[in-house]
Order: structure tokens, then C-alpha cells, then sequence
């Protein structure tokens, strides 16, 4: 996996060098070894801080909308569905992106390293290959990056960019995902009375600092229904109910728009597992319109169409 | 909090009648519920009727609003499809309705609180059946606690 960072700083650098891109969109090494930082280069002599490994997490789609420039962005699978779900929107355009994709493996689950090392600060981590050498304070720890990757990455059904100008490697497998994701088959075991107290239970952690929207690369809305006031709909408190109601509400926002990258468990300071909600969506989705967002430029979004033969049978 | 389940038990609260928002669109099923009232079809009056142009208009928003005020059941209705006023503006709500009580349902919503109908202007009949069956139902589910303020609603 490593290799591909020189295979990325050389098109970065040919891509602003040649004048193609007015920017390009990478990773480089922030101050968490865990978690790379997004990086926005404008000249060909940065392309050397780019890098890639498995901290390169966070969904780069984010950082492309609103850019009046030529981009140059390196995509995985779940970033370039989520730059075309933007293009379908008209929240980035196609013509001005220029995508450079790269076969994902997956990446490392950093909040669940945190939990499993806890008290213990990650000074440093080496990507090898398929492992990691994680520095702690008081000795290293080696690990399979296979074994530690994030909740999304596990059941990645598009490992590779569904869209890309060029590709720095070969197409990878789909990790062999079931019929029915466990998250969601476990749910839909469970009474709905325990499906409230699980969703109760799940959330009551939030402290509401919208992380989770910040971090969605499709939650671009100038004003946040959170934000609005007249008529408010939902509380500025810390009750459970405007809680809830914020993450029922922001799921919803997302029904046939979330690409399930992750990038909102990802940013949850608090572990809360944010893709129980958009998840299920994403499956019913699936089972009901046999639709998943992102994969074609020439689709519209799923709340945007309509089928006459569409779903009816719940309707008085 | 209250779980869903513990609303159920008709008999013990003889004091509590339900109380229901209803989303009518303008077009067909207000018109219909003129219309049975016009036929002075009985039907019981738990329900608060709110008249929107489309069902299309209706966002989750609303209805969430409808329960986090205090009602015990909510009941969206518009034009069958196909007969929308504005061609499509019900074929795109019924994939929106389609995903929300999806997520109702996935976080334990008692599916006995959240209805939707098409009823056209002419089917006075249907409106005043439907309406019965959609009061009987948030009946058998009791009154909603899932989503009142345990806290001082401050606004």
C-alpha cells in the first residue's frame, strides 16, 4: 500500500506542474499517527508531503465542494462516490475535477485503537505493507491492518473509485460482505421496543457537537435545520429527545445520499455509533430500490426520481 | 424514559383519548374529508387536521415536529398516484415516506402510530373509515412518550 505514496506525489507534482489542476487534494502526516490530515496543495514542490497509508480515512470529498478551481483529488472507493453523489447535486462539478484514484484496502480503525490501548498516547506508527508498528511511550505494538480496520471498511462493497481520470494500481477484491450487514441483522432480531432502548441507549452519549455533520462530505447545507429558528425543530438543549431528534434528522438527510465512508463515526469524539442510523437506510435503500448512492454520474439521487410502480403497499 | 411498549394497555387510562395530526393535501383528501362531512359521515374527531398543498410538501420535519408536541399518532394523506395536482409532487413524497418509516421503524417506532392514505375528493367514505382505523390503531398503542421533553422546553 505504502508504494503508492511516491506514485501520488509523481502525479500531484505532474498534474500542478503541467497546469492541469489549480490544486490537488491529498493526505499528509499530521500531529495523530493514527489519523492523517487532509492536505491542499497549490504548488509542484509540495507534492513530496503527500503520503498514503491506512490512517488516510477521512473523505477528501468534504474539502472539493464549494472550489470555484481545477481540483486534482486522490479517491478511494467511498470518496469518489461521494464526489460523484456531489456532482449529481451540483455541489462540485465533474469537468473541473480531476480524480486520481486508488484501489483501497481499507483503513484503520483509530478510535478503536484509542479504546484498545487506553491511557496509552500513539507517538508515531509505521505502515509496512499489511502491518503497522504503533509507538507508544512505553514500547511498540504491531498489528495487521486487516484486523483493526474501520466498521465501514470490513463490508466495503466498492473498494475501487467508480470514477477516476487516471488510477495508480490495479483493481483490488471486495472483502466478502454479507447478504445482510450483522449491525443490521441484529437489529432487525430485536423487538421495537428494543430497538427504541437500544437507539436511546446508543445515542444518550451525544453531546450534540455536530461533528458528524461537519465531517459528511454530502451535509452541505448553508443552514443546518439544527440552526433554524423560525420554527425551530429541533431544541438547543442537552435533552435526549433533541438528540435524538438531530441524528433521526440527520439519517434522513442522508437516505440514498450516504456512501457509508464512515467519516462521521470517524469524527465522533464520543464512539457513538453514528451508522446505525444511515446504514439501515442504506440497506433499505438497497432491498427496496435496488439503489446505492454515488455509482453512476448519470442517475439521479434516489428521493430525486420515481418509479409509478414504486413501493405502495403500507398506504391506506 | 418511557418505552414505546409501555403506552399499551387499553383499559387502564379511560381519561386519555388519542390525540392525532393529521397532513391533509389540498387537492384530494381535505377535499374528501369535506366531503364526508358534507354526507354527515360519522366518524370519531381525535384528530387535528392540517391542510397542506401536497404531500409532497410534507417534510419528516413535520411530523417529527407532530410528535415531539405531543401527539400520539400522525396521518399523512394525499392523492392517489397518478391523480397528484402537481403530476408528481405524491410519487416523490411516497419514496420520502418510504425511507422515514423505514428509520421509524429501525429505532422501535410502534408502527401502529404513523399512517398514510391516498384518498381522492370523491371517496367521502374512505376517509371516514380510514379515519376510524387510524384512531383505533394509536388506540391500541396508548399515549406517546418516545419523543416529549423530559426537560423544560425552551424556546
Amino acid at each position: 500500500m505504502t508504494d503508492y505514496t511516491d506514485r501520488l506525489r509523481a502525479a500531484a507534482r505532474r498534474l500542478l506542474g503541467e497546469g492541469r489542476v489549480d490544486c490537488f487534494i491529498g493526505y499528509r502526516r499530521g500531529s495523530l499517527p493514527l489519523a492523517a490530515q487532509p492536505a491542499i496543495l497549490t504548488r509542484a514542490e509540495q507534492a513530496d508531503s503527500l503520503i498514503w497509508d491506512p490512517s488516510c480515512g477521512m473523505n477528501l470529498a468534504h474539502y472539493a465542494v464549494g472550489r470555484a478551481d481545477r481540483i486534482g483529488i486522490v479517491a478511494t472507493g467511498c470518496v469518489s462516490r461521494s464526489l460523484v453523489a456531489l456532482a449529481l447535486e451540483n455541489q462540485v462539478a465533474r469537468e473541473r475535477l480531476y480524480i486520481v484514484g486508488v484501489p483501497c484496502t481499507g483503513m484503520l480503525d483509530a478510535g478503536a485503537l484509542r479504546r484498545r490501548f487506553p491511557g496509552r498516547e500513539a507517538a508515531a506508527a509505521a505502515y509496512e505493507g499489511p502491518r503497522v508498528t504503533i509507538a507508544f511511550a512505553d514500547g511498540n505494538e504491531e498489528l495487521a491492518v486487516a484486523e483493526n480496520l474501520a466498521r465501514p471498511c470490513r463490508t466495503c462493497a466498492h473498494p475501487n473509485p467508480v470514477v477516476a481520470d487516471e488510477m495508480l494500481g490495479e483493481p483490488v477484491a471486495s472483502p466478502a460482505v454479507p447478504a445482510v450487514p450483522e449491525e443490521a441483522a441484529a437489529a432487525e432480531a430485536r423487538s421495537a421496543a428494543e430497538r427504541w432502548a437500544y437507539f436511546c441507549e446508543a445515542f444518550a452519549h451525544c453531546i450534540r457537537c455536530y461533528a458528524c455533520r461537519n465531517a459528511c462530505p454530502l451535509c452541505y447545507c448553508p443552514t443546518c435545520f439544527v440552526d433554524e429558528s423560525r420554527p425551530q425543530w429541533v431544541g438547543k438543549s442537552s435533552d435526549p429527545t433533541d438528540t435524538r431528534t438531530f441524528h433521526f434528522l440527520r439519517a434522513l438527510h442522508l437516505a440514498g445520499r450516504c456512501t457509508d465512508c464512515g467519516a462521521c463515526e470517524r469524527a465522533c469524539p464520543l464512539d457513538i455509533p453514528v451508522r446505525h442510523l444511515t446504514s439501515r437506510l442504506n440497506a433499505e435503500a438497497k432491498a427496496i430500490y435496488g439503489f446505492e448512492a454515488g455509482l453512476d454520474l448519470e442517475e439521479r439521487p434516489l428521493l430525486d426520481r420515481y418509479r409509478p410502480e414504486d413501493l405502495n403497499d403500507f398506504f391506506k | 424514559m418511557a418505552g414505546p411498549g409501555e403506552g399499551r394497555g387499553e383499559g387502564r387510562m379511560s381519561e386519555w383519548e388519542p390525540r392525532i395530526v393529521t397532513i391533509l393535501c389540498n387537492w384530494c383528501t381535505y377535499g374528501a374529508a369535506d366531503l364526508a362531512g358534507v354526507n354527515r359521515l360519522q366518524y370519531p374527531t381525535n384528530f387535528k387536521v392540517i391542510r397542506v398543498p401536497c404531500s409532497g410538501r410534507v417534510s419528516p420535519k413535520m411530523i417529527l415536529a407532530a410528535f415531539r408536541s405531543g401527539a400520539d399518532g400522525v396521518w399523512v394523506s394525499g392523492c392517489h398516484p397518478g391523480d397528484c395536482h402537481y403530476i408528481s409532487g405524491n410519487f416523490y413524497a411516497r419514496r420520502r415516506f418510504t425511507m422515514m418509516r423505514a428509520l421509524f421503524r429501525h429505532i422501535g417506532l410502534d408502527d401502529d402510530r404513523l399512517h398514510f392514505s391516498w384518498i381522492s375528493a370523491a371517496e367521502g367514505p374512505k376517509f371516514a373509515a380510514t379515519a376510524r382505523e387510524v384512531i383505533a390503531a394509536v388506540r391500541r398503542a396508548g399515549p406517546a412518550r418516545e419523543w416529549g421533553k423530559t426537560r423544560a422546553q425552551v424556546v
